[in-house]
């Protein structure tokens, strides 16, 4: 038994049985920020802030829902958004949340991109947050089909069978991940299991470890700068702030963070009670029938690149072509070659490649939402194959960058 | 401000995505159709037979449609059509029997919900009226209501008829009773607690069994008349309770006001709703799919007036906690 | 330290804290109502039962609100046994009187049992006993079953709403409100 002291108040009581002093140095007031950021660093607080209130509003529906394909789309539908007090509330927010946790990933997503936060020591923070990126789509995936309206039954429908692998025919696939030979009771269930339970709890650890993967290299700053953390937290500690490169996470960072927060609040609700139909599409407001396909079935806008990116080619070409896409993003800080670590405009060619790449997704994203016929399968085709270009080329720009 | 810049093109690349996979994509995937104002004079039924380029349906059309112009501008005698309405009534009645596939809706506040010239229209050729006669390729005699022309034969009396239910069918109607009467004999409303026989009466389980036999067997009722809807129609009419939020506002108006506008080849006849008529459906659908919709349109502006003053406080914060720091 | 925290309150931190904290009871609020027993639970609060085809000293079982409710007529000897403090547990009807309470033990919510020869209650998880009138005789309910809500209709009871009899059980203490 190790010696303990009779403590003098609360709080020294709590440091000697968990080191609470020591925590709050090293997770806030010594937690090191370099300055030079802008308001794109708080997108990581956001995306936690999110995923709070999904969390949230999701115990609330949860406690109303019901995972049964006779009883599921009216437990949402009427229950949830009728009887229920605030139920309507709940559900909006959940779904723009849900809606909205992607775009503020994706901009998160191109930030670092755009910095080069995922090279020289931060190879980690990228590999967990793209591990990240995977484990929200699962979730959004597997939370769309519970309300069970005509998306959540044709979605289920068409992305359990990419699973047969085109032309392997691998149909006792399906139906082994279905547990039945179409989206039907046992699919409902496994999936409310996914999205309830298992997928939220691999979140939570991913989230865990995508902070512990920050905490050593630090975040990155506008310049990519390297420069000696201890000098400059000494030069903070001793009072110079204003020389000083860095500033404590709590409370200057947080600061910050927080009125950013606060402005994307005032987006979000504005949303939720005046603008959510873009995140809750009228299709699914059709209870789920199995003899009837709508007459557009498109996944939720998030996915609608990757979407884009299987349907111009042929059956199995194009399940290469998904499958690459997932995990492309992954091998990032391996494709790119260049040690620099500086935002796109300063690195030469990755300038375009960084801009090309974005407005690439954006093209399939649009392309992914449209009918495929006439002139937007051919602006899909053009895309999709630019996006394959576009990583092919990556090592080559990226080799021949000049070192800064 | 470099911030200000930066915050501009992710606020711009936002906003080009937004129209990009709404406003854009949805103008390409649903072709935008115009309504006709709710004026029933065979315009919509005209252009369409013309677009099909089918003479004899065009002439068809227009003689209906100028036949009805015509008993339009009669001047009905209410007293005289109360003894022709008691025609109606035999089968227009609470409690009606299914006649071939259909049970003939309530008339009690016709005259409030429907429209002159339609309900002259549909006296005359129901098939016609409703522009649904390409269901009835053997002609109107085969439509439900068919044998209606045999009973009010001359202009005059669909005139009188027509004036008697203007004058004592009408009157103060909720819109539960407009929606009953103009789609409830075919689309139920579960969260309105109907079926297609109106409300769903109160039952008792039985405590031995736990079962509740009169719901069951009411239940079963109810089983038998949608099949019988679903083999006159081609399928069941779909429940209503949440279409205010399955289709938009505009596309329902265009729907009812002309089903064929919307969806051609369907077999939901026209309803006739006049503007008043239309209020009140759309509110009763308003009431049961958007049941929340007051609460919060007033819920909104506090939550939203909340965050514009905490982030106001939350930037002083922040002003306070970076003094000295730039 | 940073220079400008030192020794000095941050008022903006707490006003902005104090702000917060109003923005989350309104969030606690509407939690709180999404618990709220929904309209439908509370509409179906209605049982509409029959007393004419009850036998003397035979226990009917009925069900209110998902809990059983004990009917059980008095025969005449029953009744010259009933005392005037207890026959307040009663309700008269077509010069017959019958039991009508809640069947959940007030101890802990056990359904006790009937024993028509001893003209008893008992109630197996701890014991406690009830007489004819379901007033409590042997300890550790803290007493007698409870009556519900009920309203005379002819010779029909409507439970769940309320009539002059039932606010007089109430008002002399012969129940408690259920």
């Amino acid at each position: 038994m190790a010696h303990f002291e009779k403590a003098n108040s609360i709080g020294e009581w709590m440091d000697q049985r968990l080191a609470v002093n020591t925590l709050k140095k090293v997770m806030q007031t010594e937690y090191w920020i370099p300055k030079n950021i802008n308001f794109l660093w708080a997108m990581g607080m956001v995306l936690a802030a999110t995923f709070g209130i999904l969390l949230i509003s999701g115990i609330f529906l949860l406690m109303y829902y019901q995972p049964n394909v006779n009883t599921a789309f009216d437990s949402v539908n009427y229950t949830i958004m009728s009887e229920v007090g605030y139920g309507w509330l709940w559900r909006h927010v959940h779904g723009v949340g849900a809606s909205l946790v992607f775009l503020i990933i994706y901009i998160h997503m191109f930030t670092g991109i755009y910095y080069g936060s995922y090279k020289k020591g931060r190879e980690l923070i990228w590999l967990s947050g793209m591990g990240l990126f995977v484990a929200f789509s699962a979730e959004a995936f597997s939370g769309y089909m519970l309300p069970w309206g005509q998306m959540s039954y044709w979605a289920g429908m068409v992305i359990t069978n990419l699973f047969s692998g085109g032309g392997l025919h691998a149909d006792f696939l399906v139906e082994w991940i279905r547990g039945d030979y179409v989206p039907g009771q046992a699919f409902l269930n496994r999936f409310f299991m996914l999205h309830v339970l298992l997928v939220p709890l691999a979140i939570i650890g991913l989230i865990v470890l995508h902070f512990g993967t920050l905490r050593i290299p630090h975040v990155n700053n506008q310049d990519g700068e390297e420069f000696d953390y201890p000098e400059a937290a000494e030069l903070y500690k001793a009072g110079k702030v204003k020389e000083s490169k860095v500033i404590p996470f709590s409370p200057v960072f947080l600061s910050k963070d927080v009125f950013v927060m606060g402005v994307y609040f005032i987006f979000f609700f504005y949303l939720v009670f005046y603008h959510f139909e873009f995140a809750m599409d009228p299709v699914n407001f059709d209870p789920a029938d199995g003899l009837k396909t709508p007459a557009h079935i498109y996944p939720e806008w998030y996915f609608l690149w990757s979407y884009e990116v299987l349907r111009p080619f042929s059956t199995n070409v194009g399940l290469i072509a998904f499958a690459t896409a997932q995990v492309i993003f992954f091998t990032l800080p391996f494709l790119d070659r260049s040690p620099n670590v500086a935002p796109a405009s300063r690195r030469g060619a990755f300038k375009f490649w960084f801009w090309a790449m974005l407005i690439d997704v954006l093209v399939l994203t649009f392309m992914g939402k449209l009918p495929p016929a006439g002139i937007w399968s051919t602006i899909g085709l053009v895309a999709a194959l630019t996006f394959f270009a576009l990583w092919i080329a990556l090592p080559i720009i990226t080799s021949r960058e000049k070192k800064l | 401000m470099k911030e200000l810049k930066i915050f501009g093109i992710v606020a711009i690349f936002t906003l080009v995505l937004y129209w990009g996979v709404e406003p854009f994509a949805h103008s390409q995937m649903h072709k935008h159709i115009e309504g006709h104002g709710l004026v029933y004079d065979g315009t919509a039924d005209i252009e369409e037979a013309e677009a099909s380029k089918n003479e004899e349906k065009v002439k068809a059309k227009k003689a209906f449609w100028a036949d009805v112009k015509k008993i339009a501008t009669l001047k009905g005698d209410a007293t005289a059509g109360e003894a022709t309405f008691a025609m109606c009534a035999g089968c227009h009645m609470d409690g009606a029997a299914n006649m071939g596939g259909v049970t003939p809706p309530s008339l009690n506040h016709a005259g409030a919900i429907y429209d002159k010239n339609f309900l002259i229209a549909l006296i005359k050729d129901p098939a016609m009226a409703t522009n649904v006669d390409h269901k009835y390729p053997d002609g109107t005699m085969t439509h439900p209501m068919g044998s209606v022309s045999a009973m009010v034969s001359t202009p005059q009396d669909i005139a009188n008829v027509v004036a008697y239910i203007k004058a004592k069918k009408a009157g103060e109607v909720t819109p539960k009773e407009a929606f009953t009467e103009a789609c409830g004999r075919c689309h139920a409303m579960r969260y309105g607690k109907m079926t297609q026989f109106g409300d769903i009466p109160k039952t008792k389980s039985n405590i031995a069994t736990g079962k509740d036999v009169e719901a069951i067997k009411y239940q079963a009722k109810v089983a038998v008349e949608q099949a019988s809807l679903a083999t006159y129609l081609g399928k069941l009419p779909p429940d209503l309770s949440i279409i205010i939020r399955a289709r938009s506002e505009h596309f329902l108006h265009t729907f009812i006001e002309n089903p064929q506008s919307e969806l051609a080849g369907t077999a939901m006849p026209r309803t006739g709703l006049d503007k008043e008529g239309m209020e009140k459906v759309f509110t009763y659908l308003e009431e049961t799919g958007d049941p929340s919709k007051a609460l919060r349109e007033e819920t909104g502006p506090k939550v939203l007036l909340f965050f514009l003053i905490f982030t106001a406080l939350a930037f002083l914060w922040k002003k306070s906690m970076w003094k000295g720091h730039h | 330290m940073a220079n400008n925290t030192k020794g000095r309150r941050d008022f903006m931190g707490m006003a902005l804290g104090g702000f917060t904290a109003l923005g989350g009871i309104g969030a606690l609020y509407a939690m709180k109502r999404s618990w709220d027993p929904l309209p439908s639970v509370k509409a179906a609060g209605f049982t509409t039962i029959d007393l004419a085809p009850a036998q003397d000293n035979v226990l009917v079982t009925e069900k209110w609100r998902g809990k059983p409710i004990f009917i059980l007529k008095q025969s005449k000897e029953m009744i010259a046994k009933v005392s005037p403090e207890a026959k307040k547990r009663l309700i008269a009807m077509n010069g017959s009187y019958y039991m009508v309470a809640v069947g959940l033990c007030t101890h802990l919510g056990c359904i006790p049992g009937y024993d028509a020869t001893d003209e008893s209650f008992l109630c197996a998880c701890h014991g406690g006993m009830y007489d004819s009138t379901a007033d409590v005789t042997k300890a550790p309910p803290p007493r007698g079953l409870d009556i519900p809500p009920f309203k005379i209709d002819g010779t029909k009871l409507v439970l769940g709403e309320t009539g002059p009899e039932y606010e007089q059980m109430l008002a002399d203490g012969t129940t408690m409100p259920v």
